[in-house]
C-alpha cells in the first residue's frame, strides 16, 4: 500500500530583501496511514512552513520551488487551485497553534465548524448544526448547545484547542496536520488534548503530522519522529530507536537536552543558535555547532541514508561503514 | 449589561457634554465683535433706538442673567431667533436639516460604497496597479480643497459636457418638491412615487455628494485597506484558508466583517464632519442647506444662528458617537457581552 503522504525533495523558499530564505531545504519524508508521525526542531527549522506546504498555503514571497507531495497517490502540487481548495479541510485538515487566535472572533465557534459540513459534505443547515453539537460532544465540549453559540473569547484556551480540533476532525480527514497544538495550554490540559488527539486519531484510522518542540511529547504520542535543523530533515526513525540511539549529533544533543528527574544528569544546552538560513552555505546547516564536524560537511549536503531498520540520517560523520546507501 | 440600561447610561453621560458646549457656544457669541442689537435694529437706528433694543434682548443684563436666560430659551426650544430671516432659528434649521442630511448620507453612501470595496480590493492585491491607483484618488481626494473639487466637477460636467445641471438647489426650477414626509427629497419623491422629482433630485444631488464623497472616500480606503491587510495575515484567516473555505467568502465573509469594526468609527467621525463640514460645497452647490445658512448669518453677524449652528454640530457628534457605540456592540460580539 502506498503511503499516505509521500515528500520527496520538497524545498520551499522566501524572497526577501536580503536574498533568497531557504525555509525548507530538499526534504524527503513519509507518512503512513494510520500512524501519528512527530516533526520536531527548535523554531525556525521549517516546521510549519513543512506543514502549510503540503495545504499548499505558503503564500508569496514564499514559493514551493521544486519537489513533490503525494498524497494518496496524488500529486498535490499539480492540482488545481480549485481542486486543492476540495482538499484542505476535507482530506487534510490542519490544527493551529493559539487556539484563540485561530478562532474567528466575530462568528459563533458552532458556526464555524456547521459551514464545514455544508460546504465539504453538502450537509443542509440544520444536519450541519446537529452534526457540529454531536463533534462538540466527541472532543468533550460540556453543554455544546450553549457552547456552539458563543464566541472564542467566551471559551478558555483548553476548550478553544478542543473547539479547534473539532474542526479539524469534523469531516473525518484522512490527514491531521497539528502544529504545536499544546503550546500555551497548561500541562494538565495539554496532555488531555494529546490523549483526545490519539484516541481521535485511533478512531477515524488519520494519520497525524505533529509538530513540536518537545521530545516529551514525542516519547508519549508519537509513532515515528522526522528531527529538522534549520530547514533540513536530519533524522527520521520510530519513536524507540530515535531515544535509544540518536545518530545524528543534533538529535543526540535534542534528547540530551531533555531534563531529567530520574537520573543526575545535568542538561547539556545545544551550543549556538540555528543558523541563519537566509542563502546559506552548501552543506549540512549544523556544521558550525556540530562537534564532530569533518570538511565534507561544509561542502556536501549530506543524504538521508538507513542506518537500521526503519532509521535513517543524514550525516556524514556518522559510522559510514553502517550506511548503506537508500536507493540504488 | 442590557441595551436599554446601557442607552441610558450613556444618554446621562451626554448631559455634561453638551452643558459644557452650551458654555462655549454663549461665550463665543458674547466675546465676539459686533452688536446683535445693532444687526437687528439696523445701521440706521437711533442711538434710542438701538438701547432700547438692547434692553429688550436683555443684553444690558449681567453675563450669568443672560446665560441663565440663554439655557432656559434653549430648554424650551427657544434658539432665538434670526435678524436676517426674521424667523425663529429652530424654524429655519428644521427647514434646511433635511438638505444638509440628505447631500451627507449620499456623500457617505458613495464614499462607503467606492472606498470600501476599493480598500479591499487594494489589500487583496497590494502592491499591485490597483493598490497604486486607489492611493492615488486618495492622496487627491485629500489633497484637493472641496470647493476646488466642486468647481472642477462643475466646469467639466456641467459647462463643458453639458451633462450635470446647473448648481442651483435641491429640484430643478420647473420641478416641485415632492410631499415632505422625511424631508429627503429623493427618499419623499420615491415614497410619493413622484418620478419626476426621484430623477431631478438624483441629478441635482449628484455632483455635490461626489465632491463631498470623494473628499472623504480616502481614509475611509486606506482604513480598510490597512485593517485587511492586519486581518488577511491574522491567525484565523489562515484556519480558514487550511479549512477550504471560497477565497471569497474568506475575504468579503470573514475577514471584512472583521474589518470593518473599525470602519463603522471612521464612518461615524466622517458623517459628523460631513454634516459640520459641508458649509463649503452648500455654497458652490447653492445648496439650502444648515451650513450654507451658517455662512449666511456669518456674514451678517446674524449671532443667533451661528450659536446654533455650533450647537447643532456638537449634538450630532455627541449621538453619532452613541450610535457608533450601540453599532459597535451590535457587530462586534466581544464588546456586547462584556
Amino acid at each position: 500500500m502506498t503511503p499516505l503522504l509521500e515528500i520527496r525533495d520538497l524545498a520551499v523558499h522566501f524572497a526577501a530583501d536580503e536574498g533568497r530564505v531557504e525555509a525548507v531545504d530538499g526534504i524527503s519524508l513519509t507518512v503512513r496511514r494510520g500512524e501519528i508521525l512527530g516533526l520536531v526542531g527548535e523554531s525556525g527549522s521549517g516546521k510549519s512552513v513543512t506543514a502549510l506546504a503540503v495545504l499548499r498555503l505558503i503564500r508569496p514571497p514564499g514559493r514551493i520551488v521544486r519537489g513533490s507531495i503525494r498524497f494518496d497517490g496524488r500529486e498535490l502540487l499539480d492540482l488545481s487551485e480549485e481542486a486543492m481548495r476540495h482538499v484542505r479541510g476535507s482530506q487534510i485538515a490542519m490544527i493551529f497553534q493559539s487556539p484563540r487566535t485561530a478562532l474567528n472572533p466575530v462568528l459563533p465557534v458552532g458556526r464555524q465548524i456547521a459551514r464545514l459540513f455544508e460546504l465539504h459534505r453538502g450537509c443542509s443547515g440544520h444536519e450541519a448544526w446537529q452534526r457540529t453539537l454531536e463533534i462538540l460532544r466527541l472532543v468533550g465540549i460540556p453543554e455544546p448547545e450553549r457552547r456552539a453559540s458563543q464566541y472564542a473569547h467566551q471559551l478558555s484556551g483548553g476548550m478553544c484547542q478542543r473547539v479547534m480540533i473539532a474542526m479539524a476532525v469534523a469531516t473525518e480527514p484522512r490527514l491531521l496536520l497539528a502544529d504545536e497544538p499544546t503550546t500555551g495550554l497548561d500541562v494538565s490540559i495539554a496532555a488531555q488534548i494529546l490523549d483526545l488527539l490519539r484516541e481521535l486519531g485511533r478512531r477515524t484510522g488519520a494519520s497525524m503530522v505533529l509538530i513540536t518542540h518537545d521530545l516529551g511529547v514525542v516519547a508519549g504520542v508519537c509513532d515515528r519522529v522526522a528531527v529538522m535543523h534549520a530547514g533540513q530533515l536530519v533524522e527520521c526513525s520510530d519513536v524507540h530507536g530515535l531515544f535509544k540511539h540518536p545518530a545524528h549529533p543534533y538529535t543526540r544533543a535534542l534528547v540530551r537536552s531533555i531534563p531529567r528527574v530520574d537520573r543526575e544528569v545535568t542538561m547539556e544546552p545545544i551550543p549556538g543558535a540555528v543558523p541563519s538560513v537566509l542563502e546559506p552555505p552548501p552543506g549540512c546547516r549544523y556544521a558550525d555547532r556540530c562537534p564532530w564536524v569533518i570538511d565534507r560537511c561544509r561542502e556536501v549536503k549530506p543524504e538521508l541514508l538507513p542506518l537500521e531498520h526503519d532509521h535513517e540520517v543524514a550525516c556524514h560523520a556518522v559510522e559510514p561503514s553502517n550506511v548503506v546507501p537508500a536507493r540504488s | 449589561m442590557g441595551l436599554g440600561r446601557y442607552l441610558v447610561h450613556r444618554l446621562l453621560l451626554v448631559i455634561p457634554t453638551l452643558f459644557g458646549v452650551t458654555l462655549i457656544t454663549f461665550a463665543l457669541t458674547y466675546l465676539l465683535p459686533g452688536n446683535p442689537a445693532l444687526v437687528k435694529a439696523g445701521p440706521l437706528a437711533t442711538p434710542e433706538y438701538l438701547a432700547e433694543m438692547e434692553r429688550k434682548m436683555g443684553l444690558d443684563q449681567p453675563v450669568h442673567v443672560q446665560y441663565w436666560r440663554y439655557l432656559r430659551g434653549l430648554l424650551r426650544g427657544d434658539l432665538g431667533e434670526s435678524a436676517t430671516t426674521g424667523r425663529p432659528v429652530l424654524e429655519d434649521f428644521f427647514q434646511r436639516i433635511p438638505a444638509t442630511l440628505e447631500l451627507t448620507l449620499a456623500s457617505l453612501l458613495i464614499a462607503a460604497a467606492i472606498g470600501i470595496p476599493l480598500g479591499v480590493l487594494s489589500a487583496v492585491y497590494r502592491d499591485t496597479p490597483v493598490d497604486h491607483l486607489s492611493r492615488l484618488a486618495g492622496v487627491a481626494g485629500v489633497a484637493m480643497p472641496t470647493f476646488w473639487t466642486g468647481l472642477l466637477l462643475l466646469f467639466v460636467f456641467f459647462y463643458l459636457l453639458g451633462v450635470a445641471p446647473p448648481p442651483l438647489g435641491r429640484l430643478s426650477p420647473d420641478v416641485s418638491p415632492p410631499g415632505r414626509i422625511t424631508g429627503l427629497y429623493v427618499v419623499d419623491a420615491l415614497l410619493t412615487g413622484n418620478r419626476r422629482a426621484v430623477v431631478s433630485s438624483l441629478y441635482q444631488l449628484m455632483l455635490p455628494a461626489a465632491t463631498l464623497g470623494f473628499a472623504v472616500m480616502a481614509p475611509l480606503t486606506r482604513m480598510v485597506r490597512a485593517t485587511m491587510l492586519e486581518i488577511l495575515e491574522s491567525d484565523f484567516i489562515k484556519a480558514a484558508w487550511a479549512a477550504g473555505i471560497p477565497p471569497s467568502r474568506i475575504i468579503y465573509g470573514d475577514a471584512l466583517r472583521n474589518a470593518l469594526i473599525p470602519v463603522i468609527t471612521l464612518l461615524g467621525v466622517i458623517f459628523g464632519f460631513l454634516m459640520a463640514g459641508n458649509v463649503v460645497v452648500e455654497m458652490v452647490f447653492a445648496w439650502p442647506g444648515i451650513g450654507n445658512y451658517a455662512v449666511t448669518s456669518l456674514m451678517s453677524k446674524d449671532s443667533g444662528p451661528i450659536q446654533s449652528f455650533v450647537l447643532f454640530v456638537a449634538v450630532v457628534y455627541v449621538l453619532v458617537n452613541l450610535v457608533v457605540d450601540v453599532v459597535y456592540g451590535l457587530v462586534d460580539p466581544r464588546i456586547r457581552l462584556r
